[in-house]
């Protein structure tokens, strides 16, 4: 069964890291995968989106037509992106940046205040590992630990202060989820 | 009561694209408030480099043109030697001015060509993500020298208005640091006198900007206003290289 | 790296990989987005393999260093994206008059003039049909997955030092920053290289020798040509790469390659499942192009649909092949526009549909 993943919101919100991070833990785990990256010209501000296939099968083309799940950190990327889930798909939405509600209807909809909660962690910038938790508990598609280690791999030496923040957020993110089912 | 800052004529309304803290939003308005206190900005056509100021053009009321990575004061010259009392002049960064295109900016220059150079020096490479320029600092780190710029494989820092300072031609060279209120002030001066060659002596003008670039130097616009200061003006000193007209009396 | 592992990598830290396992000695290149991360990855990783990285002051002094060191006997590359080729074009016409081999890729972008970031395939022309001045023909390659970023590049430091010719790697802004699992292996050198008997590394015990492309006499020109000719017909008959999908029994053949052939594949195996028989020629080499599987299957009936990112270049080395024998048609996208697999299957619907014959059909 294919996973077809695109994960949206603007340039800075860590969308690209999110991607690489599912990747790069699929792909040690003997998946077929592949990740397309999507970006505006600026650095800083721009809408981003990375689209992330795993399967067991060769894949063919790298790009998501229908997607099987959404992971979604603002309300432009909602509306651009919501049309793109097949019927039952899961969307993980940023329900402090977006209203996952009008989709509610024809999919799984999970909607952590994920700015929230990465406010209330003292750093806005780990909401995209909140939204991570969120989907990889939703998915059990790897083990939470492996999920923490990746990302605290992704972040390196240059950032390793921020390592702690971010296995929280993660944390934060499943124990979100394990609470509302 | 009348409003006593008002966006210049000579900037569209449009915001830019601009990282916070970045040098372009400040170099962009003082040039557009000297086209305007010159009152040319109708007879002004600029020449935008390939760089973050690629989209110059979105943001200044006038005629602008792209030029190829580079060739911008050969693009600049071709404007001006066909319609010499028009206001020419380039916007440029460190990789277009002092990497791809040396040859052009040394022979504009050298021709004594009527523009005015407005040269952004932030040493990297802000759009294409973070490498070398030809101004970066020696230990400085980017993607292409991942363990500091090291003399011995890519050089010394180049110092643009001291190489321009060899050729006879050139009428006004000045370098300022857009790194506190003060030395903006004179960067607006500076800018004034390099459009005043143009126009009123016929001559090439060339004003280096040290410019801060939060992004890829990785830290906050304070520390950037201090690293232009305390880092970069030890390496290229402000203030006039060349005034052959008196231009500052 | 260790020798075997499975690793995510991008397309253009793939060929940076490659390049380094091929036993590359020196690369010069400088920034153009879409390719940036390979100079970073040669600037990290080349040093440490004990080569030459140099960002350059542009990528027309890139190609001459490139040349530089091929003169000196030194496995030497550069990268760089349209705009940059462009500029890199005079120095592989005197690498390809000169006889020097080296490598060149191109990670192709949205054009014409400054263009986008995003990828395309409309620089084909440029790098099949030699694509500076004169009368020279590079071989180019084209990878269509990571993997392949990673195995072409010893194959096009083989053909460049076998037959003393700048080399083409043909990618796209797509491919340099798509990330799939790539099988990381050591390459052993070929054993049947010829020795390079013409370096220029000091004439200590030899006579002297030049390296030029200068030959104002117009016979002596002539001659290189022939030279040149003579073995770009050999690489034609030897080096000829490509691959099949689906051909067998299917009267409609895709064609296309890089990013495009990815779509493509998808294209195959959706048309499947509708009970649509589609195949998919896919060339590795662009030159030489695989032009004897298409005559071949014109001669049989098979018509084609050329699929691109440009408005249709590799189409007319199809037209070529088939020599009027068969219906050839093209769709594309430009703009950096990468064509979707759902239009790309409507046309190719179209085609079996549609009974009418002959003239080629532009999108």
């Amino acid at each position: 069964m294919e996973e077809r993943l695109i994960i949206a919101g603007f340039g800075g919100q860590g969308i690209l890291f999110c991607g690489k991070v599912w990747a790069d833990i699929m792909t040690q785990q003997g998946h077929q995968v592949t990740y397309i990256p999507s970006y505006g010209a600026e650095v800083r501000g721009g809408t981003c989106n990375c689209h992330v296939i795993v399967s067991e099968e060769e894949i063919a083309s790298p790009v998501v037509e229908a997607a099987t799940s959404l992971i979604i950190m603002n309300q432009p990327s909602l509306d651009r992106f919501a049309g793109k889930l097949l019927p039952d798909g899961l969307i993980v939405a940023n329900a402090s940046m977006a209203d996952a509600e009008p989709v509610a209807g024809r999919a799984k909809v999970l909607a952590p205040p994920a700015t929230d909660i990465a406010n209330e962690l003292g750093n806005v910038r780990v909401a995209n590992a909140v939204m991570m938790g969120v989907y990889n508990a939703a998915k059990h598609a790897a083990d939470p630990a492996e999920l923490e280690s990746h990302f605290a791999q992704a972040l390196g030496s240059r950032k390793a202060d921020l390592v702690a923040v971010n296995v929280e957020a993660l944390r934060r993110g499943r124990e979100w989820f394990l609470a509302r089912a | 009561m009348s409003p006593t800052f008002t966006r210049p004529e000579s900037l569209t309304d449009t915001r830019t694209h601009y990282c916070g803290g970045c040098g372009h939003g400040v170099a962009h308005r003082l040039v557009a408030e000297v086209i305007d206190q010159l009152g040319v900005r109708e007879r002004t056509v600029g020449v935008a480099p390939v760089g973050c100021a690629v989209l110059a053009y979105d943001y200044f009321r006038f005629d602008v043109t792209e030029a190829a990575h580079g060739r911008t004061p050969a693009v600049a010259t071709g404007i001006k030697r066909v319609l010499p009392d028009r206001v020419v002049f380039t916007y440029q960064g460190d990789g277009d001015l002092a990497a791809i295109g040396t040859a052009e900016i040394i022979h504009a220059a050298n021709r004594g060509e009527a523009i005015t150079v407005i040269f952004i020096n932030n040493g990297i490479y802000g759009m294409t993500q973070g490498q070398m320029a030809p101004t970066t600092l020696v230990g400085q780190k980017t993607t292409t020298t991942p363990r500091g710029r090291d003399v011995r494989n890519e050089g010394h820092p180049i110092r643009v208005c001291e190489l321009l300072n060899a050729l006879e031609a050139p009428l006004y060279l000045e370098r300022v640091a857009l790194s506190s209120p003060r030395n903006v002030r004179r960067a607006r001066k500076a800018i004034l006198n390099g459009f005043r060659a143009q126009i009123e002596h016929n001559g090439f003008a060339l004003i280096e900007l040290l410019s801060a670039c939060p992004t890829y130097w990785r830290m906050s616009p304070a520390a950037c206003m201090k690293r232009i200061e305390e880092e970069m003006v030890p390496i290229f000193p402000v203030g006039i290289i060349r005034d052959r007209v008196g231009l500052e009396a | 790296m260790a020798d075997r592992r499975r690793v995510l990598m991008s397309g253009n830290d793939a060929t940076g990989e490659g390049a380094i396992r091929a036993r590359v000695k020196a690369y010069y290149g400088y920034p153009i987005t879409p390719q940036n991360e390979l100079p970073a990855y040669m600037a990290e990783h080349l040093p440490e393999a004990g080569g030459v990285f140099i960002q350059a002051e542009s990528e027309l002094a890139a190609i001459n260093m490139v040349f530089g060191s091929a003169v000196a006997g030194a496995r030497a590359m550069t990268s760089s994206s349209s705009p940059g080729i462009s500029l890199k074009q005079e120095g592989i016409s005197y690498m390809a008059g000169c006889e020097l081999p080296g490598v060149i890729v191109n990670v192709q972008r949205g054009g014409p003039g400054l263009g986008n970031i995003a990828p395309a395939q409309g620089d084909y022309w440029q790098a099949t049909r030699g694509g500076g001045h004169g009368d020279y023909r590079t071989p180019v390659l084209a990878p269509h997955c990571v993997q392949e970023c990673f195995d072409l590049m010893p194959v096009a430091f083989d053909i460049a030092d076998r037959y003393r010719t700048p080399v083409v790697i043909l990618t796209d802004g797509r491919l340099g920053q798509m990330m799939e699992p790539v099988e990381l292996r050591d390459f052993q050198p070929a054993a049947d290289l010829p020795p390079k008997d013409w370096v220029l590394d000091g004439c200590k015990g030899r006579e002297p020798r030049r390296i030029l492309s200068l030959l104002l006499i117009e016979t002596e020109l002539e001659a290189l040509n022939d030279r040149l000719q003579a073995r770009y017909a050999e690489i034609t008959r030897n080096e000829v790469r490509f691959e099949t999908l689906n051909t067998d029994g299917a009267d409609l053949w895709l064609v296309a390659y890089g990013s495009c052939a990815r779509i493509c594949k998808e294209v195959v195996r959706r048309a499947k499942g509708e009970g649509l028989q589609i195949g998919l020629l896919r060339p590795i080499t662009l030159w030489p192009f695989p032009a004897a599987p298409v005559r071949q299957a014109a001669e049989r009936g098979v018509s084609f649909l050329v699929v691109e990112m440009s408005a249709g270049q590799m189409v007319e080395d199809v037209q070529l092949a088939v020599a009027g024998k068969a219906r050839v048609e093209f769709y594309g996208r430009t703009g950096g526009i990468v064509p979707s697999a759902t239009e790309v299957l409507a046309r190719a619907r179209e085609m079996v549909a549609d009974r009418r014959g002959g003239e080629t059909q532009r999108r």
